[in-house]
Parts: structure tokens; C-alpha cells; sequence
């Protein structure tokens, strides 16, 4: 643990003084790149949450990406319909938590291969929200930026971690709290057991079942708000197919940040940073990739990222597995 | 006074079996009772009755005099009971600390309080005489020391009587010693223990009562004092059994296998066997005796194609088998009976015929070219569970609904069904009971004298020691010396174990 340490603010040092060297050169332009490296990368990071929730507690989801969509849907409608961007932020935990709990359903009580169970749940999704897509409703406005008194004026963190959204903000802030929950309380130490050696948690007294939904629906709640974040505060529509995968890069990101939250992040905004230098590049005309190339980045990288953690991580020993009390 | 625990008139029958018929006893405290059986006998139903993870029939359990409810786990623990599961209800990946207090944690500000769960973790430790590191993670943690954290685990809410289900079936010889030192300590300090097991010797050892139970009934009970290992392995399983091995003595001929300067690494990439030269000869066996870990699996798993063999080679008839490649070594004539036999020895999903035939299913007769030849399969398969006693309604059935004695037999059966020219056998007699032991002994002898050169790995001196012609000593990925077994001096072979320049 402590060598992994050492590695890590051995990396954020690194990461420091390259920003300090491009932010020397080019202020506004590092301020820009940073910002957007985060608006990029935080629904990923929030979108592995939901993986990472899932797989500790021992239950495999490559169902997030359905999880997005649906919430999305369901969050935009409703804050179209309602014309209310509370309403539609409900709407879309609301959205998330149907679907992580449709996934409990299948895969805790009827011990469904968990496999077959994700991908339910994204045909599901993606099936009902074109059937009920109609064009033509827009949304009241998208979320207000908050600038956060004084901080955002500390230059460079100012620009790039203050003047957000107020769902980026929770959503960092839980990101954070989910890695002091997972290990450091009760409820973390608990959930890891479930999801590593679920018969050792039953014999202390730990309801396997009933702790793997508690996650579930917590982890649909980070899709949700994923997808509240999505429509609602960065884009402010939503169309067919328009989670665009991100589900699927947040599950590369999950094995890349070793099922932690924090590592996780750091992966997330590791992509987020590519997208952003990619973008900068080709707006300032210094090179000229054409921009399908540009729209491919994140895909080759989770490519390039799964090959690399392959086999070198270890997901939770449970993950997958119906937990079955020993019969007789 | 009451005793500790007293069952009476307990009934509980399965589908088509009656695990318990009627069965009485009593425990103290302070005293320790082995309950011996083969398996499948009933004692694993019958504590689990007491620790209410089942509901018997009829019959009435009483803890301190005062009945308890049955299937209520929490209630008979917060009365004093605690139990050592036969497979440790352990998170490989958390800290020793974290698994003792799963499921009652110590808590400061909402957060896991770490440093009393660790002080608690070492008073207990301390009270109790079993040391252990809480930092430590279980996976990182040999088996024996594990199972400690397992005793702390029952121990930590104040136990009278404590359960422990076949403690000392992963454990090498010495973590048995010290386990079996460990059961006295408790006792000594009042704790009630039931000791489950088929080892005799474990209970000659220890146990101040045996109960012994077969086919699920009460078939005597005995002082240790007043008994011997014959007398209850006679009421286990109801037939005299020979402990002792008979043979007839060896008539070696022509050295078959031979091990040239062999290198191998263990999993970590460490050296493990370091350098070993064997001669094995048709018609003797060579038994290779050590503590656990010093080599031996390795040595095994390269011999048998399974594992890289870095340097040296090995030689069946004067020529060398392709490395790496099991199928090959087999077919140059070496069988094997794996030390794990859920892991290589068995396809569990598979049905015991296809298990008996893993070895032979592409040649003849049990195919025709491409196409397997299911009767033949079924015809050896009748024959092979017949004469190897295999306990099973089918041998169509899957490989895992075998017990684990039963899954052992199914192995053995296979490697033996061949004529052979060398066998290694590692382990070949773990986690089975007495009556199948004499059955594999013998098995191994007579392969012995229809001319086999069989290799034996143990981690019971005693078994190597009866039925081996010669044993080499291995310590530290070396043979540090052969000897003849007949009148070998086991103290002298104990302390080459230990790596003591005897």
C-alpha cells in the first residue's frame, strides 16, 4: 500500500510541473485545456462509480451504459416537460436507480449470469428510450455555473475546479466521500467483504443480499446524476444513443483505477486531458486531424488502457458469482 | 451441574438419508470430546445443528441446562458458542484485524476505529496464546496460521464452547502439533471443544472423550486412556482395518524414471527446486518426505509437464519428456495423482465416467478416430466405481456431488486403471478417511509389484514412512539424503526436515 503510494504522488508531482511548465508558457490556454479536461472527464469518472459500487459489492455491471441513457432520458423529459431542472435531475436519479435495480432483480435474486443481466439492461435502454424519443421538446435552460466565492479566484484552480456546474461539484465531492466510504467506515469494509468472500461477511452476520442492493441502488444513483450531469448541465439535449459509450469507457476506466475511486478519477481525467489537448490542437490549427479522428480518441484509448491493465489488476473474487447460502 | 452442551434423542434425516438417528452426548466445560466418523457419517449435521445452521427433526439441544431455538445462529453465538468452519470464512484480501471484527467493528466518528480493532485483536491474541501479525493479510498468510485467525475469530465473544470441523485437514504436521497445543491451552482455561475429525491420532492426542458415529447413529464412546487407534478405528468403520501397511518387500529391477539435476521455480519465480537428481526404480517406491513447501509441488508439477522446468531433465526409460507438455509425459508413460485434486485432478462439471476416462477419452477403445465410444466409457466406468468403491448412485453423475474421499477415489482410479510404468502420487490419502486410506495403500503397493515406479509425496511422515521402500528427504528445494525406509529412525528423518544437519 505504501509503495503504491510513493507511485502516486510520484505521478501528481509529474503532473504538476508539466502544468506548471505549459501554464508558464500559455496561461489561458493551460486554463482552458484543464477546465475542459474536467468537464470531459468527470462523467466518465461518475459513470465508474456505478461500476465500481456494483463489482465491490459483487455484482459485475457492464450494464452503466444503459444506466446513462435511460436517466438521461428520463431526466431531460421530465425537465422539459415540467420545464423544472430539479424535477429533471430526479427524474434522472430516478432513471438510474430503475435500472440498477432492475439488475438486482436479475442478477442478485434470480442469480442471472450477470453478463447476460448488463446486457439487458443496455438493449432495455437503448430500446425504450428511441421508442419514446420525440424531437422537438427543448429544455427551460441547462444548470448555472457557480462560481465559488474566493476559490475561484485563486488563479489556474480557480478557473478549473470553481466555476462549474453545481453537479460537477457534487460529483467530486462524492467521488471523494465513495473512497472514504469504501475504506474507511463499516459500510465500506462490509460491501468489500460481500464483494470478495461474500460467505465470511454472511457468517459475521452481514445480509449478503441485502447489502448488494443498497449498492446497487446507491450506484444507480451515480448513473443518474451521470446522467443528470450529461444533459442537463453540459449539454442540454438529448438525443437517440446519447450516452455514445461512455458507459462502456467508464467500465476501462473502473479496471484502470483498480475498482478505486480515486484511481479512477485520476484515469478519467487522464482521458478527459487527451480529449481536451486533442481539441486544442486542432482548434488552433496546429495540426489537423480530421475531427472523426479526434471523435475516436476515447475508444482508442480504452483500448490501449485495458490492454495495459490487463492481467495486472484483480477485480473483486466475488464479482460475478450468485451468492448461494451453503446448502444443507 | 449441567454440562456445557447436552443433545438428546437428536433426529435429522435428508432425502433418502438419515444423517442423525437418535444420537445423544453431552459435552463439559473444560473438556475436550473428539467426535470421530468417516465421512459422511453425520457429524458435520449434527454441530450444525447445534450451531443452529440447520433444524433437526426431533431431539432437544440444550446449552447450560436451557434449550435453544433452532436455526438461530446469532442466539446460540451469544451464548457462548463459536465454530472453525472446515473452509475458512476468511476475505483473502483484508487485514487480519479487519476480519476478526467484520460484522461488529469498533467506530470513531462514523469512521472504522483501525487502532482498537487492532489492540483488541492483540489482547485476544494475547489472552489466548495464539500469536498473529493484524496487519497482515490473509492471503499472505500460510494455512495454519489462518486458521488461527479463524480460532480468534470464534473466540472473540467470549467462547465456552468451541467447535472446530475437521481443524486440521489443510494443516501441515507441525501447524497440527501446535493447533492440537493450542485446543489444551483453551480447554485448560475452561472452554468446552468438540473436535471433529477422522485422525485418530489427533483425538488419541487430545481428546479426553470419543464419540464415534457411523452412518449417522452413536456407535460407542471411549476413553483415549482405554483405547487404542485399532479399537476405534474398528468402531468408525465397523470392520477391523489394518493401520499398519503390508507388504511384501520390494523387488526393485531396472531404474525407469530419473530426474537429472532438475530446476524449477515457484510461483512467485523463486528457485524452488534447487538441482535435484532421483532414480526411481520399477517396482519400488520412493517416498519423498519434507515439511510442506520446501519444493515438493514443484518437483511434482515438473515432473508431470506442468510447470517449467528451468533446468535438468526428466528421463522415463533413459528417454527425456518434452517440458511443459502433460499430455506427452503422460503418454511417455508417467501417471499422476495430483496434490489438488479439485483443481487438476477432476472436472467438476463433468460427469465420473468422463472423469475416468480424462486420461484415455481420444484412444482406443474408448474412441474410434474422432468419435468417442460412450459404451466402452460406461462399460470401465461400472467397473472402475465398482472395484475402487465409489460412493455414488451413478456414475453418470457430476464429478462434484462426490464427497471428498469419493472424489479422491475417482482419481486414483483413473491414474491406476493403466498399466503403469511410473506414478507420481502426491498427497495421495488427504481429507480421507480411514477405511479409503487402506484401500489407496494397498492400491499403490500392488501397482508396486506389478512393477510401477511410483513416486510418493506426503505430508504425513507416517505414510510415507509405511509404505515407501526408500525415502529421500527434501528441504529447501534439495534432497539433503536418501535412506532405507525399513528401520529408518523417524526422529533421525524429522530432524533432516527441519533442515538440522541430523
Amino acid at each position: 500500500m505504501r509503495k503504491l503510494t510513493s507511485k502516486s504522488s510520484l505521478l501528481t508531482y509529474i503532473v504538476i510541473i508539466i502544468i506548471a511548465f505549459f501554464y508558464s508558457r500559455d496561461s489561458l490556454v493551460t486554463t482552458s485545456v484543464a477546465g475542459s479536461a474536467l468537464l470531459f472527464g468527470l462523467p466518465l469518472a461518475m459513470a465508474a462509480m456505478v461500476g465500481i459500487l456494483s463489482e465491490r459489492t459483487g455484482v459485475v455491471n457492464i450494464g452503466i451504459e444503459g444506466t446513462l441513457l435511460f436517466s438521461a432520458f428520463l431526466g431531460f423529459f421530465i425537465g422539459a416537460l415540467s420545464k423544472n431542472l430539479i424535477f429533471g435531475i430526479l427524474g434522472a436519479l430516478i432513471g438510474g436507480m430503475m435500472m440498477t435495480l432492475l439488475l438486482a432483480l436479475l442478477a442478485v435474486n434470480w442469480k442471472m449470469d450477470q453478463i447476460i443481466a448488463g446486457t439487458i439492461i443496455n438493449i432495455l435502454a437503448a430500446g425504450l428510450t428511441s421508442f419514446f424519443y420525440k424531437q422537438g421538446y427543448a429544455l427551460p435552460s441547462i444548470l448555472p455555473r457557480w462560481e465559488v466565492p474566493f476559490l475561484s479566484k485563486i488563479p489556474f484552480i480557480g478557473p478549473v475546479f470553481f466555476t462549474h456546474g453545481p453537479l460537477t461539484y457534487i460529483g467530486l465531492i462524492l467521488i471523494i466521500a465513495l473512497w472514504v466510504g469504501l475504506f474507511h467506515t463499516v459500510w465500506g469494509l462490509r460491501s468489500r467483504a460481500v464483494g470478495e468472500h461474500p460467505s465470511s461477511a454472511d457468517s459475521a452476520g452481514v445480509s449478503v443480499v441485502r447489502l448488494r442492493y443498497i449498492n446497487l441502488a446507491i450506484a444507480g444513483a451515480f448513473g443518474g446524476l451521470t446522467g443528470a450531469y450529461l444533459t442537463l448541465e453540459l449539454v442540454g439535449s438529448f438525443d437517440r444513443g446519447f450516452s455514445a459509450g461512455k458507459g462502456f469507457t467508464a467500465l476501462a476506466l473502473m479496471i484502470f483505477g483498480r475498482w478505486n475511486p480515486i484511481g479512477a478519477l485520476g484515469a478519467a481525467i487522464f482521458f478527459g486531458t487527451a480529449q481536451a489537448v486533442a481539441n486544442q490542437l486542432m482548434i488552433t490549427g496546429v495540426v489537423n486531424i480530421p475531427q472523426p479522428f479526434i471523435n475516436m480518441l476515447p475508444y482508442i484509448l480504452t483500448i490501449v488502457v485495458l490492454a495495459i491493465s490487463a492481467g495486472k489488476v484483480r477485480p473483486p473474487a466475488a464479482a460475478g458469482a450468485p451468492y448461494e447460502k451453503e446448502k444443507s | 451441574m449441567s454440562a456445557l452442551l447436552e443433545i438428546s434423542n437428536l433426529t435429522k434425516a435428508f432425502p433418502g438419508v438419515v444423517a442423525n438417528n437418535n444420537i445423544s452426548l453431552h459435552v463439559n466445560a473444560g473438556e475436550i470430546l473428539g467426535l470421530l466418523g468417516e465421512n459422511g457419517a453425520g457429524k458435520s449435521t449434527l454441530v450444525k445443528a447445534v450451531f443452529g445452521l440447520l433444524t433437526p427433526d426431533t431431539g432437544v439441544i440444550l446449552i447450560d441446562g436451557q434449550a435453544i431455538e433452532y436455526g438461530d445462529t446469532l442466539g446460540v453465538i451469544s451464548r457462548g458458542v463459536g465454530m472453525v468452519h472446515q473452509h475458512f470464512q476468511l476475505v483473502p484480501v483484508m487485514t487480519v484485524a479487519e476480519n476478526i471484527v467484520l460484522g461488529d467493528e469498533p467506530k470513531k466518528f462514523g469512521l472504522i476505529d483501525r487502532k482498537s480493532a487492532k489492540a483488541e485483536v492483540l489482547r485476544l491474541s494475547e489472552k489466548y496464546g495464539l500469536e498473529v501479525d493484524p496487519d497482515a493479510r490473509i492471503e499472505d498468510l500460510p494455512v495454519g496460521m489462518q486458521q488461527r485467525v479463524e480460532i480468534l475469530k470464534a473466540l472473540r465473544k467470549d467462547v465456552r464452547l468451541l467447535i472446530l470441523d475437521e481443524p486440521t485437514a489443510v494443516l501441515t504436521p507441525q501447524e497440527t502439533d501446535e493447533l492440537l497445543d493450542v485446543m489444551k491451552n483453551l480447554a485448560s482455561q475452561g472452554v468446552g471443544i468438540i473436535l471433529i475429525t477422522h485422525k485418530l491420532r489427533e483425538v488419541m492426542a487430545v481428546a479426553d472423550r470419543v464419540v464415534v458415529l457411523r452412518n449417522g447413529n452413536v456407535v460407542g464412546s471411549a476413553s483415549p486412556r482405554d483405547t487404542d487407534e485399532a479399537g476405534l478405528a474398528q468402531m468408525m468403520v465397523g470392520r477391523s482395518v489394518v493401520l499398519e501397511v503390508l507388504k511384501s518387500k520390494a523387488k526393485p529391477k531396472d531404474v525407469v524414471l530419473s530426474i537429472r539435476s532438475l530446476e524449477v521455480l515457484d510461483d512467485r519465480k523463486m528457485p524452488a527446486v534447487k538441482g535435484i537428481d532421483l532414480e526411481v526404480r520399477s517396482g519400488e517406491i520412493l517416498g519423498i518426505a519434507g515439511v510442506e513447501g520446501n519444493g515438493q509441488r514443484e518437483l511434482v508439477e515438473a515432473i508431470a509437464g506442468m510447470r517449467n522446468r528451468v533446468g535438468g531433465q526428466v528421463l522415463v526409460d533413459g528417454k527425456p519428456t518434452k517440458n511443459l507438455h502433460p499430455r506427452s509425459v503422460r503418454s511417455a508413460g508417467i501417471s499422476h495423482i495430483p496434490e489438488d485434486r479439485e483443481k487438476h485432478g477432476l472436472v467438476a462439471t463433468y460427469s465420473i465416467a468422463d472423469n475416468l476416462v480424462l486420461n484415455q477419452f481420444n484412444q482406443p477403445p474408448f474412441a474410434k478416430g474422432w468419435i468417442r465410444d460412450l459404451e466402452k466409457v460406461d462399460e470401465i466406468a461400472k467397473e472402475l466405481v465398482e472395484k475402487f468403491d465409489v460412493r455414488t448412485p451413478s456414475y453418470a453423475n457430476l464429478a462434484n456431488s462426490l464427497s471428498g474421499g469419493n472424489k479422491q477415489k475417482v482419481v486414483v482410479a483413473r491414474e491406476l486403471s493403466q498399466t503403469l510404468q511410473v506414478l507420481i502420487a502426491a498427497q495421495p490419502t488427504r481429507g480421507v478417511d480411514v477405511g479409503s486410506i487402506e484401500f489407496i495403500h494397498n492400491q499403490l503397493i500392488s501397482a508396486r509389484d506389478n512393477g510401477a515406479a511410483v513416486l510418493l509425496v506426503s505430508a504425513e511422515l507416517d505414510e510415507i514412512l509405511s509404505l515407501s521402500d526408500r525415502v529421500a528427504v527434501i528441504y529447501g528445494g534439495k534432497i539433503v539424503a536418501i535412506i532405507d525406509a525399513e528401520g529408518a529412525d523417524r526422529n533421525y528423518i524429522g530432524r533432516l526436515m527441519a533442515g538440522l544437519k541430523a
